[in-house]
């Protein structure tokens, strides 16, 4: 296999040396090979992606055009009230902007923004080039906060200070600044709080309607369908549960440090990992037993009514192979275990971001001979697609084009995704979407299947 | 929206002729991209080239995404993926890395570098670090290595597509005995109209360097094998034969008076320079075969001229439908000049038309296009489309014009929108439009009244069934 030398650490089959797998763990949290064309993006882009579904707050990018015009409306991240997060702010630096500095700029566009929209509150997304004209973000945004009597909160996300996880982190900070600022009165004692559910397709209203039932309260979803408000009082919930752990994790463990909240990570992914987060919650409150027996009524129904359905889909995908490439790492154990589900087998696994012990988990759960990658790129995800000769895909959109090229069907599990793939309901839905592309007849047209599939001796004629 | 009155410096870096539309300290939903997305796609025209963006990682794959969305076919653009590190010392380790990297993994034909913010901002000298890595690595068959400065602070992506063009033409470009060879610029125009372009200037007989030309590259076909970079673009060796053609053509008429690449060749290799507008629409494109034809000898080849008479054929069955329609047209300002004046030819009004761009020439250039086009009209550059939103509600149009980042406007106005250039997220096929030449006349043509019925269809009682 032909891989670049600075990146050969960061690949590995498991089960190909045996022994060795645990002792020397896959590379990771590293900045990305030079010339790699990695498939991650930046520091603003982590805080970008997690800070998006803030409904009604102001999210206001500070530099050139680029950064704020590649995000607008980019995410499926529905609202059930305010729009305005679905729309692109920028101060759109130009160069005597960056020969005399960007503030004036920046204060003046955050006040006319604040008066033309009334948000209850203002992200600054600073980019690569403010962290090099050295603009003080932090005391236009006091400023701003002093003037309008809203929280304007800087986040801290110049593209090149490290990696879309450094992001993730300063999102966490600017909305940490907010928890804790309201009022808890009404908070009942049987409640949580959702990180790290954007929201996509609606998922964190299926999720929230599942812990309804259960008679959980939500208190605030952080950031799906988010308010400000409901930010402010999240400290008075008593469990958060975090899923997306890359993005979330470092909120989650202040509030626990804090305000003595814990955490526990979950899934909503795949049957099992939805009943277990589901189970997870009711099992933290053992003072009201019906939270439970309600859960486990439910995780029955729900499966009840999409079993016969997904039976029908695993009777028609059993045995394919498939290639995942994600975000994060703990949705690709969920995907691993979903595709299980439905009878097929994962031959290549990876993230853009996944931790030491996510690979050394990820590489447990996998069949043997299953190649498991971080920060991957499209040369080896074309390679290891072909070599495994998987008949799935399941990526985003930068990973959309290299299935489709070579003929292998495609799963978008991204954040623009906009069906639900979240929840019992999700599960239906992603097996019907895998299904459909698999088994589309299109397939037997492109080149490369064809030829695979023209018996040796009939080739020359079929060429 | 309320907007305050311009204060203070920093607020506006431009010193242009035009007057200013855009009053507002922030840009809200932007009508432009930055640069280096217009000279990635540039450079991906080019056979064997591989993007290379000197800066940080996210801009690589933003501009990857972006493009991937509308083109839906791979395009890899490496980054020098600069760290905290580079941003104060110099990106001069990760840019030789990341070339190193590129080198060996891709094997291009050439690496096409172009400069972001961030770079730029921090002042790296380009030259030099060119310099210094291929007196390392030179070797015989080491792929060209070309440098276009592409801040985004500057322009838009339209300046990255033009400028990665005269880099390019610039670098590799040489002279020699004067051959009937065509040079030509088409701009920033759809895989499909590239492909109508070599058509015609083959039809006509004419040898050409189209550049740069990502007809195939960005629009091809299913693949046997991986491709690392996919197939076709201006081949190398027709970009150094720029330097000895007879002529170099130029689309673009706000162009008119910058230096481009056909400026420099006709400086440099004394190749006379005709620019044009972009051949939308009959008079924009007659002006293109008219010119073809004085090249070529010729007159213009059957097909063609059928082609010409089938849509003159067509306007006049369709005209009712559309007569006295408004439209608002935006996107880049060498796109609208060309689209206000294929609608004027129709019959449809312009009431607004807009560009996120600031050439200084669009209303210059737009009302010698198009003498016709009503005082009335409101021409903006400049602008964003919360700009574009105002006056479009105030001019109450029928249907929008444009790419698919004005959805959310024509929804707002209950109105449909035809789509047409760059971007197009909500459709499949944005790479096969045609909008260049009597072709690309027809399919607009037909794009806009089969719109405007099915509009009236959809919002009558009656449910008409003959229209």
């Amino acid at each position: 296999m032909e891989i670049l030398p600075d990146r050969q650490k960061q690949v590995r089959q498991t089960g190909a040396n045996p022994g060795q797998d645990s002792a020397a763990p896959i590379a990771c949290d590293k900045h990305s090979a030079a010339g790699s064309v990695s498939q991650r993006a930046c520091v603003f882009c982590g805080s970008r992606v997690v800070l998006y579904p803030i409904a009604d707050a102001l999210h206001l990018v500070h530099g050139p055009i680029g950064c704020a015009a590649y995000t607008w409306d980019i995410r499926g991240a529905l609202s059930s009230g305010p729009q305005l997060h679905r729309n692109s702010f920028s101060t759109d630096l130009r160069e005597m902007d960056v020969i005399y500095g960007g503030e004036k700029k920046l204060y003046h566009a955050l006040i006319e923004l604040i008066d033309a929209h009334q948000p209850e509150a203002a992200f600054v997304y600073s980019t690569c080039i403010v962290g090099v004209i050295g603009d003080d973000v932090a005391a236009v945004c006091k400023k701003v906060t002093a003037e309008k009597g809203i929280p304007v909160l800087p986040v801290a996300s110049e593209g090149f200070k490290g990696t879309k996880k450094d992001g993730y982190r300063a999102a966490c900070e600017a909305v940490y600044r907010l928890v804790g600022t309201g009022s808890t009165e009404d908070v009942g004692p049987h409640s949580i709080n959702i990180l790290g559910d954007f929201n996509l397709a609606g998922e964190t209203w299926i999720i929230r309607d599942y812990y309804k039932r259960m008679g959980i309260d939500v208190v605030a979803c952080i950031t799906g369908d988010a308010r400000i408000a409901d930010i402010r009082r999240a400290h008075g919930a008593k469990l958060n549960l975090v899923q997306c752990s890359g993005s979330m994790t470092a909120l989650g463990k202040k509030m626990e440090a804090d305000y003595g909240i814990p955490q526990k990570r979950v899934s909503y992914f795949g049957i099992e990992d939805m009943a277990a987060a589901l189970y997870e919650a009711a099992r933290f409150f053992p003072d009201d037993p019906t939270i439970l027996e309600r859960a486990e009524d439910l995780v029955r129904e729900e499966v009840e009514a999409i079993t016969p359905q997904l039976r029908e889909y695993r009777r028609r995908l059993e045995g394919r192979k498939a290639a995942i490439y994600v975000g994060g790492a703990f949705k690709a154990f969920s995907l691993v275990r979903a595709l299980k589900l439905l009878g097929m087998q994962t031959a290549v696994v990876g993230s853009q971001t996944g931790g030491p012990e996510d690979y050394v988990k990820l590489q447990e759960i996998c069949d043997p001979g299953t190649i498991v990658v971080d920060d991957s790129n499209p040369l080896e995800l074309a390679q290891f697609c072909l070599e495994a000769d998987v008949d799935l895909f399941i990526g985003g959109v930068k990973e959309r084009p290299i299935a489709y090229k070579l003929g292998i069907a495609f799963c978008d599990h991204n954040h623009e995704r906009k069906e639900p793939l979240a929840g019992f309901v999700g599960m239906l839905n992603f097996a019907r979407e895998v299904c459909n592309s698999v088994n589309s007849p299109v397939w037997q047209f492109a080149p490369r299947k064809r030829r695979k599939a023209v018996p040796a001796q009939h080739q020359e004629i079929a060429v | 929206m309320k907007t305050l009155p311009l204060q203070g410096p920093g607020l506006d870096d431009d010193d242009l002729d035009e007057p200013q539309f855009h009053h507002a300290a922030s840009t809200r939903n932007a009508c432009k991209l930055c640069t280096p997305l217009g000279a990635c796609l540039a450079f991906r025209g080019i056979e064997g080239c591989i993007p290379f963006l000197h800066g940080s990682q996210g801009c690589s794959t933003y501009i990857r995404r972006y493009l991937i969305s509308h083109f839906r076919e791979p395009i890899d653009i490496a980054a020098s993926n600069f760290s905290e590190e580079s941003a104060i010392f110099g990106g001069k380790s990760n840019f030789e890395a990341g070339i190193a990297n590129v080198v060996k993994g891709y094997k291009p034909q050439m690496i096409g570098v172009a400069t972001t913010c961030l770079s730029e901002t921090i002042g790296e000298d380009m030259k030099r670090l060119f310099h210094e890595y291929l007196s390392k690595h030179w070797e015989e068959g080491h792929p060209e290595m070309v440098h276009v400065s592409t801040p985004s602070y500057t322009g838009t992506h339209i300046d990255g597509f033009h400028a990665a063009v005269r880099s390019v033409a610039q670098a590799l470009a040489v002279g020699g005995e004067r051959t009937r060879r065509v040079n030509l610029f088409p701009g920033m125009v759809s895989a499909a109209d590239l492909r109508h372009l070599k058509e015609i200037l083959r039809d006509f007989g004419l040898a050409y360097t189209l550049l740069p030309d990502y007809s195939e590259s960005m629009d091809g076909p299913s693949w046997a094998e991986y491709q690392k970079l996919p197939e076709g673009g201006t081949p190398l060796d027709a970009i150094r034969a720029l330097g000895s053609s007879q002529v170099s053509i130029t689309f673009g008429r706000t162009l008119a008076g910058k230096a481009g690449a056909a400026d420099d060749l006709e400086k440099k290799f004394s190749i006379p320079h005709r620019p044009l507008g972009l051949p939308i629409g009959i008079r924009e494109s007659d002006a293109f075969f008219q010119l073809l034809e004085t090249l070529s000898g010729r007159t213009t080849p059957r097909a063609h001229a059928q082609e010409r008479g089938r849509f003159i054929d067509a306007m006049i069955d369709g005209h009712k439908y559309i007569a006295g329609k408004k439209a608002v047209l935006y996107g880049e300002e060498d796109m609208v000049i060309g689209l206000a004046s294929f609608l004027c030819e129709i019959g449809v009004e312009p009431v607004v038309v807009a560009s996120g761009g600031r050439s200084g020439a669009l209303i210059a250039s737009l009302r010698a296009a198009v003498p016709e086009l009503p005082a009335a009209c409101q021409v903006l550059s400049g602008v964003d489309f919360t700009d574009i939103t105002d006056a479009a509600t105030e001019a109450k149009p029928d249907f929008l014009l444009g790419n698919s980042k004005g959805y959310s406007l024509a929804r707002k106005l209950k109105i449909p929108l035809v789509r047409v250039g760059f971007p197009i997220h909500d459709r499949v096929g944005a790479q096969r439009i045609v909008h260049l030449g009597y072709r690309g006349a027809q399919h607009l043509f037909d794009a806009v009244v089969n719109t405007l019925m099915e509009h009236k269809q959809e919002n009558s009682h009656v449910g008409y069934s003959y229209l």
